[in-house]
Formats: C-alpha cells, sequence, structure tokens
C-alpha cells in the first residue's frame, strides 16, 4: 500500500538568482512527502526565467531547479506590498499560504533568515517550531538536533496540526529526484504592521560565502597575527569553495571582524570540512565547530587543546603549511 | 523608562554533560552561569537606565537555583527580579514565553524588554518571537548595533555572509542582543555586596494559570554525542603532509 504523502511546504532561499544548495538539502529532507517549494517576494516570470547571474551560463530556471529536487509545485508568493521590505512581511505571508494549502509541514533552513522568519511565523501560527534540525521523520513529527553546543543529540516530538521546523546546513546531503514541477502563483493576504520596517541593507564589502551555510570553513586563530593575513586563507578557501571564519582570540585581537567569529558568542558552524588554522582550541570555539563532520587542525604547538578535539592534525608553522595546501588543490 | 532582560540560567559551557535518565541531565552539581547572549542584553538595558533614568527588571524561568544566576547579574547593575520557578529542566519555548508574558504584566508592561539573541543550552531560537508575538510588539533579533532617538529605535542586525540590515522600529518593543552591542561589564565588589539586598520575587509556575500539559513539543531523549578521541597526527615534509590530507580529504573522508 502507497504510504499517503503529507503536504509539505519549504521555504526557497535564492542568492545571486539561484536556488541555495542548503534549500535543496532541505527538500531532500523531505523526499517522499508531497513537497511544495515556497518563494517569497518573486514573480512568476523570475522564477520560470534562467537564473540570469548564476555561475553558469546554462542554468537552469528556478523552477526547473526545484523540480529536478523533488518540488511537485512551486509556488511564487507574492503580496500587495513589498515582502522584502518589512521584516514582519515574510512571515505573515508564508502563514497565508500556510492556511491556503493546508500543510502539515513547513520545512526552511537553519540560515539567518531561515531562523527569523521560522520563529516569527511559529509565534503568528502558535505552532510547534524546532530549530537547527539535523534528522527529521516527517510522518512521525520526531526530529533530531543538538543540545548543549554539540555534547547532546536530543529526540523531539512535535504536537499539534503543524509543525515547523528548521534543518542545519550540510546536515543533509541533497538528492535530485526529478518531477514534472507545476509552477502557482499566489498573493498572500497580509498588511505590515507598520511597526518595523528594513531602511537600510549594508551589503558585504567582499563576495564571501556565508559562514554557516558553507559546506567547508578555513579559519584563522591568533597565529594569523595581522588582519591582511587573512588573504592567505581566502586564496585557499577560494579554491576550496570555502568560507573563511576567525576565533575569538583573532576577532578581540583586531585581526577580523566580529561576524567572522566562530563559536560561543560568534556562529556555530557545522561543514563537512572545518580546518582550523593556528587556532589553540578553547572549550567556546570548540562548541561553535563540533558539530562538523571532519576536523583539520594546523598549529605550531605540538600540544595545543586543539589536536585532542580534531581528526587529522599537522605540527607546523600556518605559514609554511597552508600555501603548500593551497597548492596541493 | 522601565525594561525587562529575559535572563536564562544555563550550564556552563565549558562543562560537560551527564544524561541522567532517558531525557534529563545531572543538574545538582553543575556549575549554572548566565546564557552569554543575555549578558549584552543586561549590559544595554542597564547603559540606557544610566543614561535615561528608570528601572531594570530581570526575569527569569527556571528552577529555584537560578536565585545565584540572578544575583550575579543583578551585580551588572538591575534593580529587581522576579523568578517564575519550575521543576522542569526542559519547558517548552510556547509555554516560557507564556510564563514570560504573565510575569511581566502582573508587574506593569515596559517601554523594552531585552533577550539575548539564543540560549546555548537548547538553542531554540524562538521563546523571544512568542514573548513578542504575545505582547503585540515589534522584535528585532541578533541586534549588534542599537540607535534611540526619542521613540525611535534603529537596530542594526547581520543577516548572513556579512550582509547588515538597520531596521528602523518604535517604543515599546523587544531587542535580542548579540555580542558586538556592547562590551559587559564586570561587576565590582561594592555592586556584588549592593545585589544581595535586592529584591527577587518568586511565582511558581503553577500560579500563574499556564496548563503545563499542553506543550508543542517533547523532549523524549537526550543522548550524550561521544567526543573524538585524538587526531591522527599527519608526518612528513610540509609537501608529503598536505598530499597525504587532500588523498585523505578526497579518498577517505569524500569531503572535497
Amino acid at each position: 500500500m502507497d504510504q499517503i504523502k503529507i503536504k509539505t511546504g519549504v521555504l526557497i532561499e535564492i542568492e545571486n538568482g539561484a536556488v541555495k544548495e542548503t534549500s535543496l538539502g532541505v527538500m531532500t529532507a523531505a523526499a517522499g512527502q508531497d513537497i511544495y517549494a515556497l518563494i517569497l517576494g518573486r514573480d512568476a516570470s523570475a522564477v520560470n526565467a534562467p537564473s540570469v547571474n548564476a555561475p553558469s551560463v546554462n542554468a537552469p530556471s528556478v523552477k526547473d531547479k526545484l523540480a529536478e529536487y523533488g518540488a511537485g509545485t512551486i509556488v511564487s508568493i507574492s503580496g500587495a506590498e513589498d515582502l522584502s521590505a518589512y521584516p514582519d512581511l515574510q512571515a505573515l505571508a508564508l502563514a497565508s499560504a500556510v492556511k491556503e494549502y493546508n500543510f502539515e509541514t513547513l520545512l526552511g533552513t537553519a540560515s539567518a533568515t531561515g531562523r527569523d522568519i521560522f520563529a516569527r511565523l511559529a509565534a503568528i501560527l502558535d505552532a510547534p517550531l524546532v530549530s537547527d534540525c539535523v534528522e527529521i521523520n516527517i510522518e512521525e513529527k520526531i526530529v533530531k538536533k543538538s543540545h548543549f553546543s554539540g555534547k547532546t543529540m536530543a529526540t523531539l516530538k512535535a504536537n499539534g496540526s503543524i509543525f515547523l521546523c528548521t534543518i542545519r546546513p550540510n546536515s543533509i546531503e541533497p538528492v535530485a529526484a526529478a518531477t514534472a514541477g507545476q509552477l502557482v502563483e499566489f498573493t498572500a493576504d497580509t498588511q505590515s504592521t507598520g511597526l518595523i520596517k528594513i531602511v537600510e541593507t549594508k551589503k558585504a564589502t567582499k563576495g564571501l560565502l556565508d559562514l554557516t551555510e558553507a559546506p567547508i570553513v578555513i579559519t584563522g586563530g591568533r597565529a594569523i597575527k595581522a588582519a591582511e593575513n587573512y588573504g592567505m586563507l581566502e586564496t585557499c578557501a577560494q579554491k576550496l569553495g570555502a568560507a573563511v571564519g576567525a576565533s575569538r582570540a583573532a576577532v578581540d585581537a583586531g585581526f577580523a571582524p566580529h561576524s567572522m567569529q566562530v563559536g560561543q558568542t560568534g556562529k556555530t558552524v557545522s561543514p563537512k570540512l572545518y580546518i582550523a588554522c593556528g587556532v589553540s582550541g578553547a572549550v567556546q570555539h570548540y562548541a561553535g565547530m563540533k558539530t562538523s563532520k571532519v576536523i583539520v587542525a594546523i598549529n605550531e604547538d605540538k600540544d595545543a587543546p586543539i589536536f585532542s578535539k580534531c581528526d587529522y592534525g599537522i605540527v607546523g608553522d600556518i605559514f609554511d603549511v597552508v600555501p603548500v595546501l593551497t597548492e596541493k588543490l | 523608562m522601565k525594561i525587562f532582560v529575559c535572563l536564562k540560567h544555563v550550564p556552563d559551557t565549558a562543562i560537560n554533560i551527564k544524561v541522567v535518565g532517558i531525557n534529563g541531565y545531572e543538574d545538582s552539581e553543575l556549575k549554572f552561569i548566565p546564557n552569554p547572549y543575555d549578558e549584552y542584553a543586561i549590559e544595554e538595558a542597564v547603559s540606557i537606565v544610566e543614561k535615561q533614568g528608570g528601572e531594570v527588571v530581570l526575569v527569569t524561568v527556571g528552577k529555584e537555583a537560578a536565585q545565584a544566576t540572578i544575583r550575579g547579574a543583578m551585580a551588572m547593575g538591575a534593580d529587581r527580579a522576579i523568578l517564575v520557578k519550575t521543576d522542569s529542566q526542559f519547558l517548552d519555548s510556547s509555554l516560557t514565553a507564556k510564563a514570560l508574558k504573565a510575569a511581566i504584566e502582573s508587574d506593569g508592561l515596559p517601554d523594552m524588554i531585552f533577550t539575548g539573541k539564543g540560549s546555548v543550552d537548547t538553542e531554540g531560537f524562538q521563546t523571544q518571537y512568542r514573548l513578542a508575538h504575545a505582547l503585540g510588539m515589534p522584535i528585532v533579533n541578533e541586534v549588534s548595533v542599537l540607535t534611540l532617538e526619542g521613540e525611535k529605535i534603529l537596530a542594526q542586525r547581520e543577516t548572513g555572509s556579512g550582509e547588515k540590515q538597520v531596521i528602523e522600529t518604535q517604543l515599546p518593543c523587544m531587542i535580542g542582543a548579540t555580542k558586538g552591542l556592547n562590551e559587559p561589564r564586570y561587576p565590582k565588589f561594592p555592586a556584588i555586596m549592593k545585589a544581595k539586598k535586592k529584591q527577587i520575587k518568586e511565582i511558581d509556575l503553577s500560579e500563574l494559570g499556564i496548563d503545563t500539559s499542553k506543550g508543542q513539543v517533547a523532549i523524549e531523549k537526550l543522548e550524550a554525542v561521544p567526543e573524538r578521541s585524538g587526531a591522527k597526527m599527519l608526518e612528513g615534509s610540509v609537501d608529503e603532509q598536505m598530499t597525504e590530507l587532500v588523498r585523505i580529504l578526497k579518498e577517505d573522508e569524500k569531503v572535497l
């Protein structure tokens, strides 16, 4: 007997005109269900057009990409007002879509944007939400997530008619599962409270990958010695397709901005590969990256605590080792 | 200006968590601290009141043992506190938000409420949004720069890839604090002594008329995650080590 498919909405994040890899992983988390890919604030023609800014000239349209990864229905959601101008409006538009389509599950990415929208949505719907899940069983409404900075794994079960969940980036590998993919438009019945609006967006100066979502992260600690030496890590990162991070010691020394800090009071990352360069390995740093799949550490001090917390260790000066690594990639 | 700060009593992140039973952890011997992000919230609230006058009230939902965490936080300059007592180690976010709302409303609504951007124990990232929605207040979370201009508030938050948004809102509102907002003060001895005399009002969660059986998410199991047991140290010249590393990452670990 065929299992009944559960109506599952997946909030898609788009960057430079293309679907983010992490969103494809979230669709894979819902594999086998009746998947609705939800796109906020883009009209249907943009969803259907080839991704103009995508890396490849022949990049598929957003719609084709989503169909390739299992979206039976692709919903382009718009509102009477510009959805991107108000932080609360995107959540209100999603709530309106939930009502229209009667989703039983709604999934998103545990990114800065996804976390904010889903928390607002959970409050509006008064519905259960679990953030940053690494595993999900949609039929049973059971998820797994890390508690206490990765020291424990918790299994949680949600009650209620709708279940919201954000998935930790890189925890679920995207797997193609082609469908016909039908594109529909939905105009959300929403009005902003007007109490909160975005007045300015400051773009990053460099085209950096997002630390929390990057599949590979390379971090420089105090041993980097100066802000300009991050250039060495950036060169390596470009070859790896990695984001560049910093330890708290490097941030406090003024070598890197706080937005690059990995660890407690900074960002929590969970990439496939984490390379720590000249990071001593304080507990607070480890708390922010211990759920990485593979951790490589390069440090001059053979007794550095980081070597007891990584998978592969290299004793050496980062200024000798990193350029050779870059060359071998 | 009346400002509430929601403070969470959490296990020290530097120590081990011992799982007890199916879904609990040993907490009687464990060192607890104020949730690190909440310290930015307290500092911001205290420095606003120092400039503009008013009072800072801490509100915590937690075990009786949270008293010690509250005292420590009071030494940073909060005027008084409310502790909503519960025996639960993992009170559901929706119930915590209801408890915070009831405690705040019974005391009188504030001009602002500060929280940390999230808690480092259960990492749920939602209680403050539920509270804001229940009180009908706008909220901006993960704020690293805050400017008050009369009733107008400008809050800057990072949205990923180094992009920042400046969000305009107005009083009354809620702000979720993160690192960068300020440098939390280190309380001096006189402040610590003074904090011992400050009032902590205790309320039992059951007195607030919240049905604790109606949680939205239940914790079914808690398991310790095995620690990494020592690294494989690579050997040879730098060239040999890097050749081997790239091979391992490609062939054995399949992460490149």
